[in-house]
């Protein structure tokens, strides 16, 4: 994470402006100089390096953050870039159910989710996989391909099972993050503080559905690309060196739009609503269709729930 | 049927006539629909509603002999159901500009699922709750669903193959393109 490519601002860049300010000012300083020297580049600024872990950071502090984040993403990307923090809304937990009747594989959700959440292009992260799986075999995972082209789809014989971060209630990924940069939060999604995050990979080899990604290379995302409404949690273009994931496009949906994978969904196979509302669709779902959960033995417990519609 | 609270308070809100700027972006305020379900327009080959155009009833009299079309609508080849199925099983001899029950009841084409839901009566309740077809809008708000016929051609109702968009990139190519990337 200490490759990135922000201005730095003049404090941050001059090590010594800061040795005539308090004890503590200058300590902080050094650091960052000496950070740089180690890493061998000077683009990481000051406030970046001893930024904390987002849980801990008061709201002046994340005020500031979010200020400079936007001040980087203008320069870098030459437009404004709005990072919200939006809060979890009282009483939602989002659940989200798929249609392994409906689906047929077209992969408009995994472009339109590119699109919306500022993946890198080149290569492209894909958070959203669809496998294509045999009929005859059901839902047998050593019998996916995700790697199908063929001239149309649904191909005969073949369903088709889009998989993405699955928002576990008990997420493995969390359990083994060595230092707290991705929890779950009250509603149900699990996030990934991008600052915080130290590249291990612990998260994406606990991960049983393969949902996390890493950014090996500096993401490559132009100007034109990038989506300006964005979540600290969520689209906002990333560093390299740090793994993300679906996060049911916390920038909508904490605002109550639907996730940019349902509104593309040409067959109407993906629903997403509130867990807590009785009326919602996903318990309409829950309660009277055939429900089941990928890997559901291994008690990760999921929030996302495939279903037969028909 | 039963109206959501939610989605009752939200069209209500529409009523009144709410300033465009309350309604989430994205979210397309079309007046709702009969039984409070705002559905877009019936998509209409260019130039054929209304009906009434050509049958009014003078010019082109009413024929109820079962035939194959010849001089027009030839294009439409009937694969729904029995092949004893034809026209005037739904369109409206009287009304062309309508639709028929089964029972005679005249249906408007902006409300064409309830002559869908005569057979398929399982898919209008769960399109009802949302389940079957698509919804787009807020899912804590307004939504907009879509008609049977916006995405099943009434004719020929079977959802049509599409091709697939770009497959993701095996790793074995991502590290061919690593040296050139950075």
């Amino acid at each position: 994470m200490t490759d990135r490519k922000p201005t730095c601002s003049p404090e941050g860049c001059d090590s010594r402006s800061g040795s005539g300010g308090n004890r503590r000012e200058f300590l902080g300083t050094a650091v960052a100089a000496v950070a740089m020297a180690l890493t061998g580049c000077g683009k990481l600024s000051k406030e970046e390096f001893l930024q904390h872990n987002f849980q801990e950071l008061s709201k002046d502090e994340v005020r500031s953050v979010i200020a400079r984040l936007e001040k980087e993403y203008k320069a870098k990307y030459g437009k404004d870039v709005k990072v919200a923090t939006t809060p979890p809304l009282p009483g939602v937990i989002f659940g989200y159910a798929l249609d392994l009747s409906r689906c047929i594989g077209c992969r408009r959700c995994v472009h339109a989710c590119v699109k919306e959440n500022n993946q890198s292009r080149d290569p492209e992260v894909q958070w959203i996989r669809v496998l294509e799986l045999d009929k005859e075999e059901g839902v047998n995972l050593q019998h996916a391909e995700q790697y199908y082209n063929p001239e149309e789809v649904p191909r005969e014989g073949h369903f088709y099972m889009p998989v993405q971060c699955q928002q576990c209630k008990k997420p493995p990924c969390v359990k083994v993050c060595p230092v707290g940069a991705t929890w779950r939060e009250k509603d149900g999604i699990t996030v990934v503080d991008y600052n915080w995050c130290i590249g291990c990979r612990y998260c994406m080899a606990a991960c049983p559905y393969g949902a996390r990604h890493f950014n090996w290379g500096e993401p490559h995302l132009t100007a034109d690309e990038v989506n300006p409404d964005t979540h600290y949690f969520g689209n906002r273009p990333r560093p390299k060196g740090v793994v993300e994931k679906c996060t049911f496009c916390i920038q909508r949906t904490r605002k109550g739009l639907y996730p940019a994978c349902v509104e593309i969904c040409p067959t109407g196979s993906r629903k997403f609503g509130n867990l807590l509302d009785k009326t919602s669709e996903i318990r309409y779902i829950l309660e009277n269709k055939r429900v089941f959960k990928l890997k559901e033995e291994l008690n990760t417990q999921p929030n996302f729930f495939y279903f037969y519609g028909v | 049927m039963t109206i959501r609270p939610i989605l009752f308070t939200s069209l209500t809100l529409l009523l009144l006539g709410l300033p465009a700027s309350a309604n989430p972006p994205g979210v397309k305020a079309e007046p709702p629909a009969q039984e409070g379900i705002q559905v877009p327009k019936p998509p209409f080959t260019e130039g054929i509603f209304p009906c009434t155009s050509c049958h009014d009833g003078k010019s082109m009299k009413l024929n109820t002999q079962r035939r194959p079309l010849k001089d027009m609508h030839d294009d439409i080849v009937l694969q729904h159901g029995p092949e004893s199925r034809w026209c005037l099983d739904c369109h409206d001899p009287k009304d062309r500009d309508r639709l028929h029950l089964a029972s005679g009841e005249p249906v408007e084409f902006t409300t064409s699922y309830q002559l869908c839901g005569q057979c398929h009566g399982d898919k209008l309740r769960d399109w009802r709750e949302g389940i079957h077809g698509k919804r787009t809008g807020s899912w804590n708000g307004p939504k907009q669903y879509l008609l049977c016929v916006n995405c099943h051609n009434p004719h020929s109702p079977r959802f049509k193959s599409l091709k697939p968009m770009a497959p993701p990139m095996r790793p074995g190519e991502i590290q061919v393109r690593k040296g050139s990337a950075r």
